[in-house]
């Protein structure tokens, strides 16, 4: 039977099929980061296991690190306690760390993508949901939590059951400003906040296959808002292009092994999907959402919706709470919708690219008069490239904080939130109820869009600033 | 793990679709309830569950919130609406959950990590129709409260009317959270296939052993 890139994958790394098809699935790769490993490492203490492979782990600190000051007195007594108990943990076990005070260090989901970690075709996990967005390079990877990586930790192998399949293909080209973010956004709207629920969603067609690899994992990063575990596409040469000659991708004749076996990687003719999607990348402009949970996504151009229209009853009492938490009125326009903040980042919108896009709408300008915004770049390779671009000055100049890599203020952490009541354009993947504050309204877009926001102060389709 | 075996309790009524683990476990800054020290160990997490909802930013209670009206703050089980416990993989959701008294959880459906989570830490996620959801909250959301029992060995919730409501649970996680087992120790039993698979995999995908971070 043709087998979907998922199933083969999968199939690569069944080492057991207990009687009810839950599988001993193989793990080749992990990712550790301070907020959720603490307690794993804690446990293997209590049970004196040994982690099985220090090797196949990579580890830097992200979630709880502040971005504004780097100085040890900037650091809070809690993350720090975090932040060396990864140290700590990290030596204990010889797994190679990448420390807070090195150059390389930044969220898990852009180092290791940068670092040559994320290879096609592996199995990779993080105690983090958004683990999916390394299956932009044709792994199978996906979030887990503190009891399954501590389980990965002694073993190296997770009991799990193979997710169903689903395909979204997307054709293109994208027009200009709109980018993979738009096409995220549009995506969850059109299958749900739950539609990918026990899915692993492959990206296919002409707009996926023209996508860079930021792009790519910009998406496969967003499947989980969708519900999805897991969002993958198939390696092609975007990808061989990306890792080649990446710190810790294979060299010389592994390398060209390895990429031979990922020109394999490509879901068969006749293979069939448990659920397909098709969108029209030709017709979207850029997305942007109105409510607490990423489905609640319009165009740019349209109106807060009526409760009074939404499908059924459920969905309308969502809508209303929804609405009072924004504070937003059905039929406002969404251009109509005034910010307070601006922040771009995360591994959603942190790379490269993404600042490029940004400073691109706001070169030769200012931030509007009372918005506060900044950029924090998604690791320290990431900003460095920046800087070597002239790409701070133009975001300095425009009245933007130049930030240090890290989560920041995707979410309520130790450090950055947005205020009660205030209303935040927003380049990160959750618009949930108090998710980057108590109170804080996020309004979830593109970088280049969040870029427009900052300049007119409101939410602007970024294709009419020119 | 302590197992799970049956539960009979009072059922808290929380009709919200999507509740994610932010709900569930808000992060520091946003939660009114500081933890005591950072990494707090999973005991030590029953009040945050909810935090954001449930107490002022002063932690005095907000009595509008189900959790803090009896007989509801003593409920075991919780009935909600469909995608309880999407969003982050933070197990905190499940440890706080569980330092409240949250034993069971019943939806039409849930997040694909948490209730992952859920199974590893003796907390029954039961999943059930909408229709059986649905009449489930209308008769557990009255004054006084209304007992509901759960039974894993049966795959049956009774209702507070007697109406009985099967469930289908993978039999893999049925009999770890029957058991209460130990699921390390039961793969660690299987190493000879885990260092058999390994050989083979370093032969058919030797670049993978080959390539990584330096040791
Ligand atoms: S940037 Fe945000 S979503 Fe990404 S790992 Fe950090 S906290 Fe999670």
């Amino acid at each position: 039977m043709p087998r979907t890139l998922q199933q083969m994958i999968w199939d690569d790394h069944v080492i057991d099929t207990y009687p009810d098809g839950t599988c001993l699935l193989a793990v080749d790769r992990q990712m550790i980061y301070e907020g959720t490993s603490f307690q794993a490492f804690e446990a293997l203490k209590i049970s004196k296991r040994p982690v099985r492979r220090p090797a196949a782990t990579l580890a830097t600190p992200d979630h709880m690190v502040p971005t504004h000051d780097r100085s040890p007195q900037a650091m809070r007594s809690g993350s720090r306690h975090l932040v060396e108990a990864l140290d700590r943990n990290c030596r204990d076990h010889g797994i190679f760390h990448i420390p807070l005070e090195d150059r390389r260090q930044g969220i898990v989901h852009v180092v290791g993508p940068e670092q040559g970690f994320t290879l096609p075709g592996l199995v990779l996990v993080c105690a983090d949901s958004h683990t999916s967005t390394h299956g932009a390079f044709g792994a199978l990877a996906f979030g887990i939590g503190t009891t399954e990586l501590e389980h990965v930790l002694a073993t190296q192998t997770l009991t799990q059951r193979p997710s169903r399949s689903m395909r979204v293909t997307v054709d293109g080209p994208l027009a200009p400003g709109v980018f993979a973010k738009d096409l995220a956004l549009a995506m969850i709207a059109e299958i749900g906040a739950s539609g990918g629920n026990g899915h692993a969603i492959e990206f296919a067609g002409s707009a996926i296959d023209a996508l860079s690899m930021e792009g790519r994992m910009t998406l496969c990063n967003m499947a989980v808002e969708a519900g999805s575990r897991s969002g993958l596409v198939a390696p092609d040469e975007t990808t061989f292009a990306y890792l080649d000659g990446r710190p810790f991708a294979p060299v010389g004749t592994a390398w060209d092994q390895a990429v031979a076996y990922w020109r394999t990687l490509r879901t068969e003719d006749g293979a069939t999907f448990d659920a397909e999607h098709r969108l029209d990348g030709t017709a979207l402009g850029p997305q942007v959402t109105w409510g607490t949970s990423p489905e609640h996504t319009v165009g740019v151009d349209r109106a807060v919706p009526d409760p009074d229209d939404a499908p059924d009853a459920q969905t309308a009492d969502a809508w209303r709470r929804a609405l009072e938490y924004m504070d937003l009125r059905p039929g406002t326009a969404m251009a109509d919708v005034a910010v307070d903040r601006v922040f771009i980042g995360t591994c959603t919108n942190g790379r490269l690219e993404d600042i490029r896009a940004a400073a691109a709408v706001v070169r030769g300008r200012r931030i509007a008069p009372g918005v506060h915004a900044m950029v924090t770049p998604g690791s320290g390779l990431v900003r460095e490239a920046a800087e070597r671009e002239g790409l701070d000055v133009v975001l300095r100049d425009a009245g933007f904080e130049w930030r240090l890599p890290g989560c920041s203020m995707c979410f309520g952490g130790a450090y950055d939130s947005v205020g009660d009541g205030q209303r935040c354009a927003s380049t990160s993947n959750r618009n949930f109820e108090n998710r980057q504050g108590r109170g804080a309204r996020t309004h979830l877009m593109s970088p280049a869009m969040a870029a427009a926001a900052a300049v007119t102060g409101r939410i602007t389709d970024v294709r009419e600033l020119g | 793990m302590q197992p799970f075996v049956t539960l009979t309790s009072v059922a808290a009524p929380l009709a919200i679709a999507n509740i994610n683990t932010d709900d569930i476990f808000p992060a520091p800054a946003t939660s009114p309830i500081k933890l005591g020290r950072a990494g707090a160990s999973r005991d030590e997490l029953g009040k945050n569950a909810f935090a954001v909802w449930r107490w002022n930013a002063d932690e005095t209670p907000r009595p509008e919130f189900v959790l803090n009206q009896p007989p509801f703050d003593q409920a075991a089980i919780l009935v909600t609406l469909d995608n309880f416990g999407c969003g982050s993989s933070r197990e905190m959701a499940v440890w706080t959950l569980l330092g409240t008294g949250i034993r069971c959880i019943i939806a039409p459906s849930f997040g694909d990590i948490f209730y992952g989570n859920c199974c590893k830490n003796g907390l029954l996620p039961v999943r059930l129709g909408g229709e059986d959801v649905a009449a489930l909250l209308a008769l557990v959301d009255v004054p006084g409260g209304a007992l509901v029992t759960v039974d894993l060995t049966a795959q049956q919730v009774t209702g507070p009317d007697d109406s009985v409501h099967r469930f289908e649970i993978e039999p893999y996680h049925r009999t770890m959270l029957l058991a209460g087992l130990d699921e390390i120790a039961a793969t660690l039993q299987r190493a000879d296939a885990i260092e058999h698979f390994e050989q083979d995999y370093d032969r058919r995908r030797p670049w993978v052993a080959a390539s990584g971070p330096p040791t």
